[in-house]
């Protein structure tokens, strides 16, 4: 049932809308605000008349309607009655309620009554307004909120709204539930039933396909089959996008196992070490991240922001100087004998592990994140999160500067001369015990910067490097040993595919079938994506 | 041993006589002192001691199982716990289906962990462990054949070295991953427990424990044995071949990699029988047995011991395990990890024959007629 006030209040809008329209296309907006007529309705204090008031005023647009239906619900919008006129009752006194100015002479005023059917009126005029209040996020939720409700009433609202929107998500918003209210009204055409669905169909998101799936049952053939392949579309599209979204979430980890691994890929690759102690230079990364956040929380809380910046020197001198020093201790005695290597560096990082429990207890640390880190932004539908947008960006940036540092300096030159032929290098007088000590110092110190990223998504604790051991170890073989590009590869192909994976098998099947195919591919090649070709390789 | 010395090696050498010896007693005195004397007798032995010995001679089959491969065979596998586990597990399944309506839930059918996850049946993999000849072939299938399909495709791809230790770590993992799901129908997290008796006998009674730690020293025994039979065969010098130069076995005319998967599906089934022994004697199996971490401990009993000499693997496992049993249970235990990893680091430095190759070495500048002492291993050296 359409009540006549309703009635009245529509074609009341849709002349609004139609003078909206012309504001629109003339630049008059003025027109549409001129409030007055429903001011002057205000004031006979007659039920019905309030209720057509509070419908123009909602469509208005005028910047005072708000400050009016708000009096109005608090019982704060009085009239006086000689000239019939209202006004804003205020702590200071009464005020104008367009120019909001103190009335110089104030007449005798009573409340505008208000009963029920004024307040759902009220109600109503309030979800009107918010379509066009000043702040977009209140637009948004109104416009959603229309979408949902699909009530028809507020069509005129909607169109108004629609007029004047800047922001294109607000704008599709509106016309998403203004779609939906069509399509469900009754009397409306075919043909614009189909273009609503049209229109709703392009958004292409999961609110679209919610509409679209409301579609009534007792559309003609023609809706339902445009409808139907709507959501077909809609379908495809949102497959796409959470695909591309499993793929940005498998580079994320794929940036997360390329930090890992490629400190090992200097000390294992380059240099023929297989350093189990690596995970535990990851985690000694992190804690330097975590101690170097309590001196600034301690010290100087305003560098907080700089934290992670400060952190990553100190972590690479850190892990790089403990790095030489197992080299200089343990590792040299045993090169050419990769077993016992693996061995001892196992036990190194067993007594690096118990050494960090004992001094920080074996309960994670709370290592904060700098503000530039949180946040998050989307891209047509896909929500990236700065942090691993982040962490993306400095993986990249780690492996470019240690590509550099292996091509383009001179220690890098030696590292490279010394691992392809040790004893022609050293007769050509590079300190070949010199460029040991700073290769596994360089792997170990990368390990350490590797730490300072990772403290930003896994718990710091004494075992964060165990959990990354075996996946790094896995990267790097399985990338082909010795060589930088497939470690990047390998990396990125293994995240990727382990968050494809997911969605099928779930986290742990996921990650235990990526195991089986890690374990197979070596099978098909011992030497990985980019084996080193040559004699070398037998050796 | 010299090229020249055409004489094959005795079966058990000196040292293997006096290993064998010294378990035969322990097999026989431990027993003796704990059934048959009163606990107050000063040379009463305490039934959880017991066990606890009971648990190391398993241990010490397992390492010896690892001392095959490695010492021999030059396969470092950072997985055997995981066939040890397996071996363990079909074990603990067996114990499982003995407990019947004693469970907490006392469904006749179900296991509790299965009540609880609302199971209506059993899932086809168990079928069978009711039976104790089933349970027993299965502690040897389901190692062997993991080792058989796993070695087949990595030794016929020639995945040697350190990658071989990698993807068996891998395999370890992986398998510590699915046995960590409930939907496995293995237990979950908290694996297999609770377990009433054995073949009828009470798990828990003196007796019985006697008994395990009996079967435990005499399968030590037999493994040794094994081993010892391998190694000295035409078939164990071309493991040794393989160890010290595999190209070139390759080149002689030897396939080489069936060699190789022989001696690992042997070492799987020592080390799932281990597992199987151990299992009744601690009482529970859970995932955890397949860490990798728990694989790599292995290694280094065999290093401290001295890999590739069979007796010191089996004697690196009881002084490695007596020791973590020592200090991680008094005011020490917060410095055991850093003792295992100096234990590691210093022996590979210092001791790279472990403690039986060393002896050997000091035994042979005093006494330069090296009969009977095995082989010990030769210098390190480059493959190739």
């Amino acid at each position: 049932m359409i009540s006549s006030a309703r009635l009245r209040r529509l074609s009341c809008a849709l002349l609004l809308a139609l003078y909206g329209l012309c504001g629109a296309l003339f630049s008059q907006p003025a027109l549409a605000q001129d409030i007055s007529a429903p001011l002057a309705q205000l004031a006979t204090d007659n039920y019905a008349d309030t209720e057509a008031a509070l419908g123009a005023l909602a469509l208005s647009g005028s910047p005072a309607a708000a400050g009016i239906v708000a009096a109005l619900a608090d019982g704060k919008l009085v009239f006086s009655a000689a000239p019939r006129q209202v006004f804003l009752r205020t702590e200071t006194g009464l005020v104008d309620p367009l120019t909001l100015q103190p009335v110089a002479d104030p007449p005798a005023v009573k409340p505008v009554r208000v009963n029920n059917r004024v307040r759902r009126a009220i109600e109503a005029a309030n979800g009107t307004l918010s379509l066009v209040s000043p702040d977009p996020a209140k637009r948004l939720e109104a416009a959603t909120a229309v979408a949902r409700s699909r009530d028809t009433a507020a069509l005129p609202a909607l169109d108004l709204a629609l007029s004047k929107e800047a922001d294109p998500k607000v704008k599709t918003a509106l016309t998403l539930a203004r779609a939906s209210i069509v399509m469900g009204q009754p009397g409306v055409s075919d043909a614009e039933r189909i273009a609503a669905i049209g229109l709703v169909g392009a958004e292409g998101n999961q609110d679209a396909l919610a509409i679209l799936q409301g579609v009534p049952a007792d559309s003609s053939p023609a809706v339902k089959q445009a409808a139907a392949d709507a959501i077909a579309g809609i379908e495809r599209s949102l497959a796409m996008w959470s695909m591309a979204q499993n793929v940005w979430y498998g580079l994320s980890l794929g940036s997360v196992l390329l930090l890992a691994a490629i400190g090992l890929a200097i000390t294992f690759g380059v240099m023929g070490v297989i350093n189990m102690a690596h995970g535990e230079m990851v985690m000694l990364g992190a804690y330097t991240t975590f101690v170097v956040q309590d001196a600034i929380r301690t010290y100087n809380p305003g560098l907080f922001d700089w934290s992670l910046i400060i952190a990553i020197p100190l972590a690479f001198l850190f892990t790089g100087l403990i790095g030489v020093i197992i080299e200089r201790t343990v590792i040299r005695f045993l090169y050419g004998r990769a077993l016992e290597t693996l061995l001892a560096t196992w036990g190194i990082s067993l007594i690096l592990q118990q050494a960090i429990r004992t001094i920080f207890g074996p309960t994670n640390r709370e290592v904060g994140a700098p503000s530039w880190m949180s946040g998050s932004f989307d891209i047509g539908q896909l929500a990236i999160t700065s942090g691993r947008l982040w962490i993306i960006v400095f993986a990249i940036l780690v492996f470019v500067a240690l590509l550099a540092t292996l091509r383009m300096t001179r220690i890098g030159l030696e590292m490279r001369a010394v691992t392809q032929n040790r004893r022609m290098a050293a007769s050509m007088g590079i300190r070949t015990n010199w460029v040991d000590a700073m290769t596994f110092g360089l792997g170990s110190g990368i390990a350490g910067i590797a730490g300072v990223a990772l403290s930003q998504i896994d718990n710091v604790s004494p075992n964060l490097g165990q959990s990354y051991i075996i996946d790094s170890f896995l990267v790097v073989v399985f990338g082909g040993v010795g060589n930088l590009w497939g470690t990047l590869v390998g990396a990125m192909s293994l995240g990727i595919a382990n968050k494809l994976l997911e969605p099928y098998a779930g986290a742990v099947l996921g990650k235990i079938a990526l195991l089986v195919i890690v374990i197979l591919f070596i099978q098909k090649r011992p030497r990985g994506l980019f084996a080193l070709k040559g004699r070398s390789i037998e050796a | 041993m010299s090229p020249s010395d055409t004489r094959p090696p005795t079966l058990i050498p000196t040292n293997g006589l006096v290993f064998l010896g010294v378990l035969a007693a322990v097999a026989v005195l431990v027993p003796l002192l704990n059934l048959a004397t009163s606990p107050d007798a000063a040379v009463h032995v305490p039934t959880y001691v017991v066990s606890l010995l009971g648990k190391y001679l398993t241990y010490a089959l397992l390492a010896l199982s690892v001392d095959l491969i490695w010492g021999y065979v030059g396969i470092l596998s950072l997985g055997q716990g995981a066939f040890f586990a397996l071996g363990g597990y079909a074990m603990g399944m067996y114990l499982m289906r003995q407990i019947g309506t004693r469970g907490v839930y006392g469904d006749p059918m179900l296991p509790d962990f299965m009540v609880f996850l609302n199971w209506k049946e059993l899932p086809w993999f168990w079928y069978g462990f009711d039976l104790f000849p089933f349970a027993l072939v299965m502690v040897l299938l389901a190692p062997g054949l993991l080792a058989l399909v796993f070695g087949w495709f990595a030794f016929r791809s020639r995945v040697t070295g350190v990658y071989l230790s990698i993807i068996t770590q891998a395999m370890t993992f992986a398998l510590l991953l699915a046995f960590f799901r409930n939907d496995m129908g293995f237990g979950g997290n908290n694996g297999l427990t609770d377990f009433k008796d054995i073949l009828g006998f009470n798990i828990q009674s003196d007796g019985t424990r006697a008994v395990l730690f009996f079967l435990s020293a005499l399968a030590l025994g037999l493994g040794y044995v094994l081993c010892r039979f391998l190694v000295r065969s035409h078939f164990g010098k071309v493991l040794i071949a393989i160890r010290d130069a595999e190209t070139r076995v390759r080149f002689t005319g030897y396939r080489a990699e069936n060699y190789k998967l022989v001696a690992f599906v042997v070492s799987a089934m020592l080390a799932g029988i281990a597992g199987a022994l151990y299992v009744p004697q601690v009482g529970i199996i859970n995932p955890s047995e397949f860490s990798p971490a728990n694989s790599i401990e292995i290694i280094v009993w065999v290093a401290v011991g001295g890999r590739g000499t069979l007796v010191g693997a089996a004697l690196g496992a009881v002084l490695v395990n007596y020791a973590k049993t020592y200090f991680t249970s008094g005011f020490l235990a917060p410095y055991w990890l850093f003792m295992l990893g100096g234990l590691f680091v210093a022996v590979t430095l210092f001791l790279p024959k472990g403690i039986v190759g060393t002896f050997y070495d000091w035994r042979e500048k005093r006494r330069p007629s090296p009969d009977a002492l095995g082989e010990p291993l030769p210098e390190p050296k480059p493959a190739e």
